[in-house]
């Protein structure tokens, strides 16, 4: 295997033992240096699931994820990973930059290191004026960004983001959207992104993975070949309309495996 | 503080500063117009005075107790969070001892009072202070437990993402996590440590000590002394759960009660 490969997800399946419930059947996936992955389907396809086995916070029943050549458990313990979830998932007890500092605290990075790039990361996700302030005294939105300057702090290998604006509004969202194409653009790292938010998937992504569920697999993959540089006209090319529906059909050929309401949610995101 | 932001402190704490001068108002006013005996219920202004003049024996015989409660406090809340940190350690012991732990707090403790005084030396302060402790032991155990195991289990996850190890985690998230639960069970043991010291010297204990003047007080039917010795008593458990919320405050700055001071 050539060392162009960030991620290789070979035949991973997972059966949670409760209910014997086949979240993740047979998946085979694999991601160049660079890429900005998301992972798309209903709930209940496996997409957290996945997402958590390549970080190697649960164990796969069977299969192998390899990260930059090596087991995912070793690309954990060498600090390859950064995460972001759903919530910010801040401490309370630090303030902006302790939170950015907790994984260059744990690497041991020196005090005057830390500092410098808590500053840089600061200026990234545009936060400079609140180095000092508690996690509560932010916005929601801009408590994910210390989260997302907290995750690439250390430049980690790989960005793992589990639908990092999915508890936001629309406009905060798709602020955000931006925001981290133009980090991702900046520090070019690969980028695997849970959603459910079609437009969202389709706008960030250089690939979209559409997963079906019971048991999740992958339905198909779409490339999306829209210019490398976006903004918010992207949102109005044709071509982004072609690709939304490319995507809405892969998860509505699937369709038949959907519950009624997960259908709905699905598609009036796209919107 | 501004002058505003004093002002809304002021007219926060307004109602109760009412109450509680109402209250005195009308228990004095009280005694003189239904003529209650003085051996019964004293006047508060007459509690005042021998607040004042029996200062030579009562404030050193409070201080004394003080002791006691204090060093139960430090000994029993000390047990309680080592106690907590070996369970929440490891999980097995805590299945096996925690319904007995739970169910050992309905025990009224202060009914081994007499069984302490005749383990430990009835006139030494160390009968008191293992009642003081005990009866702070289980309230700091079971609180501290609840704040240990209570990390989110998203952080805990984080940290893991990190490849942080368990001792990273527990110094980072947990003990953070359990610092507002312990605070709020060492207010309460801050309260029990003072009722322990007191009750506990009711049933024997030196001469000079606080509990003891008060029962021989009132004995002797003086409760002008008996009332002032209780008003000492108060003074200081309301001085101890105090430096427990100042400490409170500076340690938990974060925790949401105490946020935009």
């Amino acid at each position: 295997m050539s060392t162009d490969v960030v991620v290789k997800i070979e035949k991973v399946t997972k059966v949670f033992p409760r209910g014997n419930v086949i979240a993740l059947q047979d998946i085979d996936l694999a991601l160049v240096p660079g890429e900005f992955v998301s992972l798309i389907g209903p709930s209940g396809c496996g997409k957290s699931t996945l997402l958590r086995i390549v970080g190697d916070l649960i164990e796969p029943t069977s299969g192998t994820v390899t990260v930059n050549g090596k087991p995912a458990r070793r690309a954990r313990l060498d600090h390859d990973y950064g995460i972001v979830f759903q919530d910010a998932v801040l401490f309370d007890w630090r303030t902006v930059s302790k939170n950015i500092a907790v994984p260059l605290e744990l690497l041991g990075w020196s005090r005057e290191k830390r500092k410098q790039r808590v500053e840089e990361m600061l200026e990234l996700v545009e936060l400079a004026g609140f180095a000092d302030h508690h996690p509560w005294q932010l916005s929601g939105g801009m408590q994910q960004r210390v989260s997302i300057a907290r995750a690439l702090a250390f430049e980690p290998a790989l960005l793992l983001m589990d639908e990092p604006f999915g508890a936001l509004d629309e406009m905060t969202r798709e602020r955000l959207n931006l925001e981290l194409l133009s980090i991702w653009q900046q520090l070019g790292s690969t980028v695997v992104f849970v959603t459910h938010s079609i437009s969202e998937a389709v706008f960030l992504s250089t690939r979209v993975v559409v997963m079906s569920p019971r048991p999740g697999r992958i339905a198909g993959i779409v490339d999306i070949d829209l210019p490398a540089q976006r903004s918010v006209e992207t949102r109005e090319d044709p071509r982004y309309f072609e690709l939304v529906t490319q995507v809405r059909e892969l998860l509505r050929k699937r369709g038949e495996h959907l519950l009624p309401e997960e259908e709905a949610q699905l598609l009036e995101t796209a919107e | 503080m501004t002058a505003r932001a004093a002002g809304d402190r002021f007219v926060e704490w307004a109602p109760a500063i009412a109450v509680f001068v109402l209250g005195i108002a009308l228990w004095e006013g009280a005694i003189a117009a239904f003529h209650i005996q003085q051996f019964l219920l004293p006047r508060p202004s007459d509690i005042g005075k021998t607040f004042w003049t029996s200062r030579h024996l009562l404030w050193p015989a409070g201080w004394y107790t003080f002791k006691e409660a204090l060093g139960g406090f430090v000994i029993g809340s000390s047990l309680g969070v080592v106690c907590a940190t070996i369970v929440a350690r490891f999980e097995a012991i805590g299945t096996a001892l925690m319904p007995v732990a739970i169910a050992a707090s309905a025990i009224p403790i202060i009914a081994f009072a007499p069984i302490f005084d005749v383990w430990l030396n009835p006139l030494s302060p160390t009968s008191k202070m293992a009642i003081a402790g005990v009866l702070c032991f289980l309230p700091v155990l079971v609180n501290t437990l609840r704040g240990l195991q209570s990390a989110s289990p998203r952080q805990i996850e984080l940290m893991r993402s990190y490849a942080a190890g368990e001792v990273e985690i527990w110094r980072r998230v947990r003990v953070p996590t359990a610092l507002p639960y312990l605070f709020t069970a060492l207010k309460v043991a801050s309260v029990l440590a003072m009722i322990g010291a007191v009750v506990g010297e009711y049933f024997g204990g030196a001469f000079n000590a606080l509990g003891v003047l008060i029962r021989s007080d009132a004995q002797i039917l003086d409760f002008r002394t008996a009332w002032a010795g209780i008003l000492v008593a108060s003074l200081l458990g309301l001085s101890l759960y105090g430096g427990v919320v100042l400490l409170e405050r500076v340690v938990v700055r974060w925790a949401p009660e105490n946020r935009g001071s």
